[in-house]
C-alpha cells in the first residue's frame, strides 16, 4: 500500500516534468514551427553591420528562416550571408531581394526578403543578386550631424 | 613568515587530496551507478525522496520568481514602450537562467543535504560497514540509485521551475498589466530557440544535478561518523554545491551563450 | 578436544577440558605479527593470537585497545599496516574485491549500534542479505526469515521499523540477521553495552546456544568480563597493541600476572597507568 502510493507520487513527477519539458519546447520556443528541413541561399551585401549568425529570415515580418553563416568573399571582400529556408517556402522567386533591417531603433538586426515577380523559384546554392546593406546608425548620426552643420552655416541643402 | 607558509602549503595539500578524493570517489560512484540501473526499484525509491519531496518548493518559487519577473520586466519594459516583449524577457531569464540555477540552489538545498545527513547518518549507525559485511557493496545498494536518481530528477525540477514561472509571468503581465495573451505567447515563441535557449538550458540543470548529487553523496560517504562530523558534512554539501552552481553557470553560459 | 565435546543445546554450559595447547586446535582465524595505525597512532604492534574453530572465542581488554578494530581486519574493512590475518589460512583481505565479497558471505556481524537498515522493516531487515545474495523465490526467503526471527523470538515483530524496536530487540534483529545467510563465522562488536539485565541475559543465551546449535566459530569482543567470561570457550586479554594474556576463562580468573589481575580485578592503577603519560609533575607546577 505504501510502496503504491510511493509509485503513484513517483510517477506523477515524472509526467509533471516531462510536461514541462514539453510545455518549453512547444509552448515556449515553438518546435512546432522549428526548422525542419530547408534549403540554403546566399546573398552578397556591402555591409552586414550588426547581424548576427541565427538572426531571423523574414518576409513581411514572418519568419521563414535563419542566418547559418556570414563569411567574406575572398575576391571581392563582400560579406557573404548564407541563410536556411524553411521548404514550406519554396515559392520564392529568383528576383527576390534581401536587405538587412533593424527590429526597432536599437533593436536587433535581421534580414528581410521582398519576393519579386519571376516564375522561376530560388533552389537550394542560389544567390540573391538584389541586396541592400545595413542601415548604420553611426552613419546616419554623423550625415544628420554634418548636415545640421552645414545648415547651421548655410542655411539651405536640406538632406543628403 | 614561515607560519603564512605552512598555512598555505597545508590549504594546498588539503585541497589536493580532497580533490582527489572527489575524483575517486566519482570513479566507483560510477560504477556503482551503472550497476544500479539494473534495480529500477531502489531507483524509484530514491525518486520519490530526491524528486517528488523537492517538487512542491520548486513549484511554488517558480511560481514567486515568474511574478517578480513579470513585474520587473513590465516596470523596465514600459518605458521604452516594449512591454510586448515581455513575455520574450521572462522566458528568456527563465529559461537560460533562473530555472537551471534557482532548482539546482534549491535542490541542493533540499535534496543535497538530505543525502548528506542520510548518508553520513547510515555510516555514523555503521549501516555501511555492515552491508559491506553482507557482501553488497554500498556502491551499488546506496550511492548508485541516489546518483542516478538525481541526475534524473534534477533537469525535471529545472524544467518545473521554468514552465511555472512562465506562467506566473503570464499572471502579472496578462491579469495585471493587461499584456494580450498573444502578445505574450507570440513573443516568446519567435525569440526563444529550443536549441539555443531551451536544450542550454536542459543541458546545464543536467550538468547541475551531477555536480551537486557527487557533491551531497561524496560529503555523506566521506562524513566523520559523528553527529558533530554529519551536521558538518551537511554544511559542507550546501556551500560547496552552492558555489559550484553558480562558478559552473558562468563558465557554462561563457561557453554556450558566448557566440561561438 | 572434538566439537562433540560440548553439549549442543546445553546454554551456558561450563565446557570442560583441558588447557587448550594452541598447536592441536582447528584454527578458524590467525593473525601473524599484526600492525596496524590510526592516524599516527599505534593501534597493533606485533599481535599475533589463533581464535578456535566451533568456539567461543571473547577479546577482552580495556576500551581503545583496537579490539572493535580487529573485528574490522578480520572482515576485510581495513588493511593491516604489516603482518597478516588469516581465516580459513587465507589471507585478508584477499588481492580482489570478489574473493572479498565471497569470504564475507562466511562472515556475519553483530554491530554495536545494531546498524539496521533504518528504512526496512524488520522482516526485510532479516530478509535484505538474501535478497541480495541469494535468487531465492520469495516465498523460500519468507520461509527463512521466520525461522531466523524465530530463533531470536522475534517473528511477532517482523512489520515493526528498527525506531520502534527496543535497544535488546534491535541486536536480537541484527542477530538473526547476521545468521540469516548461516555463516561460519560470527562476529560480535560489544554484543552486551548498553543492555538491560534481561536483554543481556537474552543475548547471552543466544550467542552460546547459536554456536553450539549451528557449529559456528563465534568471536566475541566486550570489556565486560562477566558476561565474556560466561560464555567464552576461550579468552584472550588485549592491551598495549597486543595479546596480554589468552586461556580458558579459569585460567585468565586465576591468573598471576599483573596486567591480567588488574583488568579482571578493575584496580584503578597497576600496569595500565591511571595517569596519562605525563611529565614531570613538579616541574608542570613549576612553570609559570
Amino acid at each position: 500500500m505504501q510502496r503504491r502510493s510511493l509509485e503513484i507520487w513517483v510517477g506523477v513527477f515524472l509526467l509533471l516534468g516531462i510536461a514541462a519539458l514539453v510545455m518549453l519546447a512547444v509552448q515556449v520556443s515553438s518546435a512546432g514551427s522549428g526548422s525542419s528541413d530547408s534549403y540554403r541561399i546566399t546573398a552578397k551585401f556591402e555591409n552586414v553591420g550588426g547581424l548576427n549568425v541565427k538572426a531571423p529570415v523574414m518576409v513581411g515580418g514572418v519568419r521563414i528562416g535563419r542566418v547559418t553563416a556570414i563569411e567574406i568573399d575572398k575576391e571581392d571582400y563582400a560579406a557573404v550571408v548564407h541563410m536556411d529556408i524553411e521548404n514550406r517556402y519554396d515559392n520564392l522567386p529568383i528576383d527576390t531581394g534581401a536587405s538587412i533591417l533593424t527590429a526597432g531603433l536599437l533593436g536587433s538586426q535581421f534580414i528581410g526578403l521582398e519576393p519579386g515577380a519571376d516564375d522561376l523559384y530560388l533552389e537550394s546554392g542560389d544567390e540573391l543578386d538584389l541586396t541592400q546593406s545595413a542601415i548604420q546608425l553611426e552613419t546616419l548620426i554623423s550625415q544628420f550631424m554634418f548636415s545640421q552643420g552645414q545648415g547651421g552655416d548655410g542655411d539651405n541643402d536640406s538632406d543628403n | 613568515m614561515t607560519g603564512l607558509l605552512q598555512f598555505l602549503g597545508r590549504g594546498v595539500l588539503e585541497f589536493t587530496s580532497r580533490s582527489g578524493a572527489y575524483v575517486l570517489f566519482l570513479w566507483r560512484m560510477l560504477a556503482g551507478s551503472a550497476r544500479a540501473l539494473s534495480r529500477p526499484r531502489l531507483i524509484i525509491q530514491q525518486l520519490y525522496s530526491v524528486g517528488v519531496l523537492t517538487m512542491l518548493i520548486i513549484l511554488v518559487s517558480g511560481l514567486f520568481v515568474g511574478m517578480v519577473l513579470g513585474l520587473q520586466g513590465y516596470y523596465q519594459l514600459v518605458n521604452f514602450s516594449a512591454e510586448s516583449s515581455l513575455g520574450l524577457v521572462v522566458a528568456l531569464f527563465l529559461v537560460r537562467e533562473l530555472g537551471p540555477v534557482l532548482a539546482a540552489l534549491l535542490f541542493a538545498g533540499r535534496a543535497g543535504s538530505a543525502l548528506t545527513a542520510e548518508i553520513g547518518l547510515m555510516k555514523t549507525t555503521e549501516q555501511l560497514a555492515a552491508m559491506e559485511m553482507m557482501a553488497v557493496n554500498p556502491m551499488d545498494r546506496v550511492i548508485g540509485p541516489r546518483f542516478v536518481a538525481g541526475l534524473i530528477a534534477m533537469p525535471l525540477l529545472a524544467a518545473m521551475l521554468s514552465a511555472v514561472g512562465v506562467v506566473g509571468g503570464y499572471l502579472i503581465g496578462h491579469g495585471q498589466f493587461g499584456v494580450d495573451p498573444g502578445v505574450y505567447w507570440g513573443a516568446m515563441q519567435n525569440g526563444v530557440d529550443l536549441v539555443d535557449d531551451v536544450l542550454n538550458g536542459v543541458i546545464k540543470s543536467i550538468v547541475f544535478g551531477f555536480v551537486v548529487t557527487w557533491v551531497a553523496l561524496f560529503e555523506g560517504y566521506d562524513a566523520e561518523p559523528t553527529s558533530e562530523g554529519v551536521s558538518r558534512a551537511t554544511t559542507r554539501t550546501v556551500v560547496t554545491s552552492s558555489l559550484a552552481i553558480l562558478g559552473g553557470d558562468y563558465i557554462l553560459t561563457a561557453l554556450m551563450f558566448g557566440g561561438l | 578436544m572434538s566439537r562433540s565435546a560440548i553439549p549442543l543445546t546445553k546454554a551456558m554450559s561450563q565446557p570442560s577440558y583441558e588447557t587448550q595447547d594452541s598447536q592441536v586446535f582447528d584454527c578458524k582465524i590467525e593473525t601473524r605479527d599484526l600492525h596496524f595505525s590510526f592516524r599516527q597512532n599505534p593501534i597493533f604492534s606485533g599481535l599475533s593470537l589463533r581464535i578456535p574453530s566451533g568456539k567461543v572465542t571473547v577479546l577482552m581488554g580495556p576500551s581503545g585497545c583496537g579490539k572493535s578494530t580487529l573485528l574490522g581486519l578480520i572482515g576485510g574493512r581495513i588493511q593491516p599496516s604489516s603482518g597478516s590475518v588469516l581465516v580459513d589460512d587465507c589471507p585478508v583481505p584477499p588481492p580482489n574485491s570478489a574473493d572479498l565479497f565471497a569470504m564475507r558471505r562466511k562472515m556475519g556481524m553483530l554491530f554495536q549500534s545494531s546498524a539496521l537498515l533504518t528504512d526496512l522493516t524488520v522482516f526485510d531487515n532479516v530478509a535484505f542479505p538474501l535478497r541480495e545474495q541469494t535468487r531465492l523465490p520469495e516465498d523460500l526467503i519468507r520461509i527463512v526469515v521466520m525461522m531466523k526471527l524465530e530463533k531470536v523470538g522475534l517473528r511477532g515483530a517482523r512489520d515493526l521499523m528498527p525506531s520502534e524496536l527496543s535497544g535488546g530487540m534491535a541486536r536480537r534483529v541484527a542477530l538473526a540477521r547476521a545468521i540469516a545467510l548461516d555463516p561460519e563465522l560470527v562476529m560480535y562488536d560489544e554484543p552486551f553495552v548498553g543492555l538491560d539485565p534481561i536483554s543481556m541475559g537474552v543475548i547471552v543465551r543466544l550467542i552460546r546456544d547459536l554456536n553450539d546449535a549451528l557449529g559456528l566459530t563465534s568471536v566475541v569482543v566486550t570489556h565486560d568480563i562477566a558476561e565474556g567470561c560466561s560464555i567464552a570457550d576461550y579468552a584472550y586479554l588485549l592491551g598495549g597493541g597486543r595479546v596480554i594474556a589468552g586461556g580458558t576463562p579459569e585460567e585468565l580468573m586465576n591468573s598471576e600476572q599483573d596486567e591480567v589481575r588488574q583488568f579482571v580485578n578493575g584496580l584503578p592503577d597497576g600496569p595500565v597507568g591511571y595517569h596519562y603519560p605525563a611529565g614531570d609533575y613538579a616541574a608542570d607546577l613549576e612553570q609559570r
